[in-house]
């Protein structure tokens, strides 16, 4: 009896906090190598389980007819839900996945708003608790409404290409959208009878605002869009935190706000874009010009056959493989691990370079590589890869296109003109794996195709890896 | 100091603190941390727990309901998928090819 009272004392909960935010500030630290990440995991994983369970045993948590089962059938729901996503999701998927997660991550936020302010709590607030209750509502919806349309337009249920409102109406209604947001908000602080109908004004204008955010961003810059809701819904989260005066959901939204962030600038930093570029959109497609341009005068492109290209292969020293979107496409990473090890019997050294933005999201290259048991240590990242080229016989390029477009380098028209790419030109040939002669993600058409050194074999990758394989064995 | 200002003193701390891991972590890793990272944002689970006693009304249950749902889809998705994600990273800490190359033949 006297041990369950004292397991209620609001200081016994507030020591489990502080325990559960160090296990998974510590669990972090663990990320920072493969070899420690999966323990790493499983002590923020533990922190996380202590935060919860600190919470359940909170004096009058489960006061209330019912509470007990409410909470039983959401955490049954998440379960069912959850559980069979993380075990079933294929790697080639993780971005629709992550996608998603974020987004039911800010939404939880926002319906926690939402009662917050139904329940007219609101009222009862000092002002400075209710300005973090409100940022974390318009960050959460914004975050799970864009977060839907990313997931929509990395599954192909919605078309990858922008969507965009001409001209500026785009940014006009962007802007009149964020004012409606911030207005309701400063109505809700000042005090008002009727705050059930503003949060609600607040929820449905940041639910527009985060589809026309995302609507126009085009599939090539989805890992930033993806690093960049990731962001938000932990800011989010941080300030519903402060608003409970729970310091757990704190600490934890600011490791995660802090994460999105830094991955945020990583990418747009590989693609050369400011991140306020990218959100006002329109990349892909909407360069269609320079491409007829381009292409009229790149002259004609040199086809191979899978059995020239595993002679070439074959008899290289080096070999590198620059995998890209492509590749998770056809889902040719096993594939590619099958040459490079009949390729490394014939003696053959391969290495693989990963442009960060290689893929839908950070890493994503990595993880669909690290499926298919490649050794990490031959993942080379841009800079470490970019100065071996001009020793290299032979780079294979699969499914990867404007991460190696030399115009990014040489043609200031350009618009990728200034994105540090994978100088695949400078090796002594180049293969690219293609499924047709359509253009890149982004719309521009590639120099690198046209070269005398370069030479192209057409099809799904996935086919045209195990073609070359099977020769490479039979030679 | 009043509680406020301690919360968000902690706030701006926290924010120092991830910054300074995360920035450590190696692209290799940015997949599994996105989805660890997933799985910590699912700390909004707790705001669910701690708001449900004290709701009332129908719509009320129903909204928090859907928010611890959706806090733990985060949590226990999130943690999953990372570990799945994350054994594989490890997995093959002796690289293999030859074991690779039998199942190769045999095809």
């Amino acid at each position: 009896m006297i041990a369950t009272v004292f397991l209620q004392t609001t200081n016994f909960i507030d020591a489990a906090y502080i325990v559960a935010f160090a296990l998974l500030i510590y669990g972090m630290t663990g990320l920072t190598g493969p070899r420690t990440a999966v323990r790493g995991n499983k002590i923020a994983a533990v922190g996380m389980a202590i935060a919860v369970v600190a919470t359940l045993l909170r004096k009058g948590e489960f006061h209330g007819s019912g509470t007990v089962w409410l909470i039983i059938l959401g955490v049954a729901i998440g379960t069912a839900v959850g559980v069979p996503a993380a075990r079933r999701v294929h790697m080639t998927a993780m971005p629709q996945m992550v996608a998603m997660f974020n987004g039911v991550g800010g939404g939880a936020v926002a319906l926690i708003a939402w009662v917050e302010y139904r329940h007219g709590f609101g009222g009862g607030y000092p002002l400075r608790v209710e300005i973090f209750e409100l940022f974390g509502a318009i960050v959460g919806s914004i975050s799970f409404w864009g977060s839907n349309i990313a997931f929509g337009k990395l599954q192909e249920i919605l078309p990858g290409h922008p969507i965009k409102a001409p001209g500026s109406i785009q940014t006009v209604i962007n802007l009149v959208l964020l004012l409606i947001c911030v207005a309701s908000a400063v109505i809700l602080c000042a005090g008002t009878h009727s705050q059930a109908l503003f949060i609600l004004g607040i929820l449905v204008a940041a639910a527009i605002l985060g589809n026309m955010v995302v609507l126009p961003i085009g599939g090539a810059d989805m890992p930033v869009v993806i690093s960049l809701l990731n962001a938000f819904t932990g800011l989010s989260a941080a300030a519903t935190g402060v608003a409970l005066s729970n310091p757990v959901m704190i600490v934890a939204g600011m490791i995660v706000g802090a994460s999105g962030t830094i991955l945020t600038n990583l990418m747009a930093k590989a693609m050369n874009r400011s991140v306020p570029a990218i959100v006002a959109g329109g990349f892909g497609g909407a360069v269609a010009a320079p491409v007829g341009a381009a292409g009229a005068t790149g002259g004609t492109v040199r086809t191979t056959s899978a059995q020239d290209v595993a002679i070439q292969l074959s008899y290289a020293r080096l070999v590198v493989i620059a995998p890209g979107y492509g590749m998770a496409v056809a889902q040719a990473q096993h594939a590619v691990r099958e040459l490079e090890v009949a390729l490394e019997q014939k003696g053959v050294e391969v290495k693989y370079a990963i442009h960060p933005v290689a893929g839908r999201m950070p890493g994503h290259m990595n993880v669909l590589l690290a499926e298919a048991n490649v050794p990490y240590d031959l993942l080379r990242e841009m800079d470490d890869i970019n100065p071996e080229f001009s020793r290299t016989d032979v780079t294979l390029v699969i499914g990867a296109n404007d991460v190696t477009n030399p115009a990014a380098k040489n043609e200031p028209g350009s618009p990728i003109y200034g994105m540090p790419i994978l100088e695949v030109d400078k090796s002594a040939a180049v293969v690219v794996l293609k499924r047709s002669m359509a253009s890149g993600f982004a719309g521009i058409d590639n120099p690198l195709f046209y070269e005398p050194k370069t030479s192209l074999l057409f099809g799904d990758a996935k086919t045209s890896v195990s073609e070359i394989t099977a020769e490479v064995q039979a030679l | 100091m009043n509680s406020l200002v301690i919360y968000i003193a902690l706030l701006v701390l926290a924010g120092f603190v991830g910054y300074t891991v995360i920035s450590k972590v190696p692209n290799t890793l940015h997949t599994p941390l996105m989805s660890g990272t997933n799985a910590i944002h699912g700390i909004v689970v707790l705001g669910g727990l701690l708001l449900m006693s004290e709701s009332s009304g129908v719509l009320e249950k129903i909204l928090l309901v859907i928010a611890v749902a959706f806090g733990t889809i985060n949590v226990i998705g999130g943690f999953l998928v990372t570990d799945r994600m994350l054994e594989m990273f490890k997995a093959k800490d002796p690289p293999k090819p030859q074991e690779t190359a039998t199942e190769d033949d045999k095809q």
